[in-house]
């Protein structure tokens, strides 16, 4: 197992079903009457969020707090950071005051990588730039395992903008290893170059890929993109990749849908469809604690207890 | 940074190295005789009193090397560099002589930067040849005053480290600088179409999250340049091309007769897109590393003759700039100190390029690009050369670099082929 969790590309399929199985124990820990274990009491986290999140950020907060972690959050704002302090002195600072565990995200790709060469502590990747999200990767696994059994053979289309997405790039690493077959649709504009490295199907149509597969992964479609000339409209975008209730009752088959949040309601996803049977969307939520609990756990070189 | 001390030359007698200069058509051992600063006697025998005397038996002594393109950031950015820090770090990589590229602070777009840039100069063992801006403050909107620029001593106009966007603009500069006997040098790289790119786009870029710079983000450029250099027939020079069609490109035009020269840095020669899988800044630069696919159009280029001339692309950035994540990071490497022991290293002891094309390209293209003279191992000539021992290594360390930077992308690589000792300007500079 590695030390730290960088991105799903580098780990094992065994490493992944361990964390993913843990994470379930954790989830009954959660379904308990005082949610909280001692398992992490006395190692300390810092969360270093250099950008703006708010669910994966209290996600991982929540996951410190029902192990009995101390946490300390630091945020780019109010930070030397914005004083023009580096990357390499602010995480040595902090080193400095005896850390255990960082869990990071920043705009960059690689910031975890660089991050393991300034310090020893345990580096917890929770997005870096376009490159990973492997606690998304790993929670989103999760929840169709725990709705559809295994993933070995399932379909799995990502919907949207694969281009600027690590959501994306953590699903296809951890959904192959376990055996998943998955597809990208979206604009051609969207979808990186050599994507076909991955060995993935591409459809640049959402009735299309609705008839291949058996999971809908749809992405937030960041507005800013339609402005910087990668699609003409929102209104163009919502016709051709929208997923609809009326798309998805025009197949004969039982279709699950995820997003990562925050969902655009109206663009990528139909109002209520996020509310429908079809949605596990505040499963992926739930299980984010429990996951995150168990790459905590798993990473901080604490032994087990049975 | 090291401390870099020259001494004046009195009479020198250099003993028992190998001289070597395709040139002058000379490849033999023998004894060199300084007096005064010249060569004063290529022989055996030469009475050795008066003389100090360098035992050099089994090193090598080659012509000085001419570096085309180097941002030696005075005026400016005197944290990164200075023109004194530079010209040791060029002394120390056997250059003798280097165009300066105009990105300083202020611009090199006016006679008193160009003077500026040469009287610092005067105090060091290199020969310097600014290149001035094409327009002012490399704004690419109005041409720059070329004429007086060129009687104040600038040997080139570039806008470097951009390319002139406007194809109008830069047909004007190059029928302009027709009356003159400088070539326009032009850095290939279309900013639409480079983006916010860190890194070659392709498979890799696509694995790492990384925004590419796709490479007819250069094709494109390189034949606008091709055609413009074409129709104005003017003297056009395509600095650090990095891909296998732009290689293509160059051939083709050159058949054609189109008055156009090129070149290649040491790290597109032997490096690729695969460096950057650890993120590592020191890989970042312009233009990206490409494929291994380009990376050997390149080698074929320069020992077809398609490529003229090797430039380092000498870009200093300190640790606080260049040691940050990548996304923040500036583009550049710095390349004096270590441009001919890699290229030795990499292509010439693995036989894919002759030590005679390497001398060819980093020495005397250079400065006939330029319309300088050019340094030869002859009797009477001046004393310019470089004298190395090839069977020597040593590592690249942090440590070991007079340049104020040590971004350097062979950081910690071993080269082979170390430098003893450098004449120039009538000064002795030894290891």
């Amino acid at each position: 197992m590695n030390r730290h969790l960088l991105g799903l590309e580098y780990c094992s399929r065994e490493e992944i079903e361990s964390i993913i199985q843990t994470g379930f124990s954790f989830k009954e820990v959660l379904s308990r009457p005082i949610p909280k274990v001692p398992t992490l009491r006395g190692k300390t986290i810092v969360n270093l969020f250099f950008e703006n999140s708010t669910r994966t950020r209290i996600s991982f907060e929540l996951a410190q707090k029902r192990l009995s972690a101390d946490t300390v959050n630091f945020s780019v704002a109010g930070s030397s950071v914005a004083k023009g302090e580096s990357l390499r002195d602010t995480i040595r600072n902090i080193e400095a005051m005896k850390i255990d565990m960082v869990v990071v995200r920043h705009k960059s790709p690689g910031v975890p990588c660089f991050l393991t060469e300034c310090t020893d502590a345990v580096i917890i990747n929770a997005g870096d730039g376009l490159h990973e999200h492997p606690t998304q990767g790993l929670l989103d696994i999760m929840t169709l395992q725990e709705k559809l059994g295994s993933v070995e053979g399932l379909k799995v289309v990502i919907v949207g903008d694969i281009l600027h997405s690590r959501v994306a790039r953590s699903n296809i690493y951890g959904l192959q290893k376990l055996g998943a077959k998955v597809a990208l649709c979206g604009p051609p504009t969207l979808i990186p170059v050599k994507a076909e490295q991955w060995g993935v199907e591409i459809f640049y149509d959402i009735g299309d890929a609705i008839r291949w597969g058996d999971v809908l992964n749809i992405l937030r479609i960041q507005l800013e993109r339609q402005s910087a000339g990668l699609f003409p409209s929102r209104r163009e975008y919502t016709q051709r990749f929208g997923v609809t209730l009326e798309k998805l009752r025009r197949v004969d088959k039982e279709i699950t849908i995820m997003h990562p949040g925050p969902i655009n309601r109206g663009l990528e996803l139909e109002h209520d469809l996020a509310d429908s049977e079809f949605s596990v969307i505040l499963d992926q939520v739930t299980n984010g604690v429990a996951l995150r609990m168990a790459v905590l756990y798993l990473k901080s070189g604490v032994p087990a207890q049975e | 940074m090291k401390e870099f001390k020259a001494k004046k030359q009195n009479e020198i007698l250099i003993k028992g190295a190998r001289l070597l200069d395709p040139g002058s058509k000379l490849d033999k051992v023998a004894d060199m005789l300084l007096r005064q600063g010249k060569i004063a006697g290529i022989g055996q025998g030469f009475p050795s009193e008066n003389a100090d005397v360098l035992d050099v038996g089994g090193c090598v002594v080659f012509p000085g090397f001419f570096d085309l393109h180097a941002h030696l950031r005075e005026p400016g950015f005197e944290d990164q560099e200075t023109i004194a820090s530079g010209c040791a770090a060029a002394i120390a990589g056997g250059f003798t002589g280097l165009c300066t590229m105009p990105d300083t602070e202020p611009v090199t777009d006016t006679r008193g930067v160009v003077e500026f840039i040469q009287r610092a100069a005067e105090k060091t063992m290199v020969d310097i040849s600014p290149a001035a801006a094409i327009t002012k403050d490399c704004c690419g909107a109005e041409l720059a005053e070329m004429a007086e620029l060129v009687q104040a001593g600038a040997v080139a106009f570039s806008d470097a480290p951009h390319s002139l966007a406007n194809a109008g603009l830069l047909r004007h500069a190059l029928d302009y600088a027709c009356m003159f006997k400088v070539p326009v040098i032009d850095v290939c790289e279309h900013a639409g179409l480079a983006g916010d790119g860190l890194m070659h786009e392709g498979a890799m870029s696509t694995r790492l999250g990384m925004r590419g710079i796709p490479g007819i983000a250069e094709d494109i450029i390189i034949s606008r340049d091709l055609h413009l250099a074409e129709y104005t027939g003017a003297a056009m020079h395509l600095a650090k091309i990095s891909t296998k069609r732009a290689v293509e490109l160059i051939r083709d035009a050159k058949k054609r007769g189109v008055k156009v020269t090129c070149d290649v840095t040491p790290h597109h020669c032997l490096l690729a897109e695969e460096s950057l899988a650890h993120y590592n800044t020191d890989f970042k630069v312009k233009p990206p590393l490409r494929t291994v696919a380009d990376r050997e159009a390149l080698i074929k280029g320069l020992r077809d003759g398609t490529i003229d001339a090797i430039a380092t692309d000498h870009t200093p950035h300190s640790p606080e700039e260049k040691q940050v994540e990548i996304l923040a990071a500036p583009f550049g490497t710095t390349g004096l100190e270590t441009a001919f022991s890699a290229l030795y290293s990499g292509l010439v002891q693995s036989g894919r390029l002759p030590l005679e094309i390497l001398l060819q390209k980093i020495s005397v293209a250079p400065r006939k690009i330029l319309h300088l003279t050019v340094p030869a191992l002859r009797e009477g000539a001046p004393a310019n050369f470089s004298i190395w021992d090839l069977q020597a290594q040593r590592q690249v360390t942090a440590d070991s670099f007079y340049s104020r930077s040590r971004n350097s992308i062979f950081l910690n690589d071993t080269l082979q082929g170390v430098i003893k000792a450098v004449c120039n300007k009538g000064q002795i500079w030894q290891a």
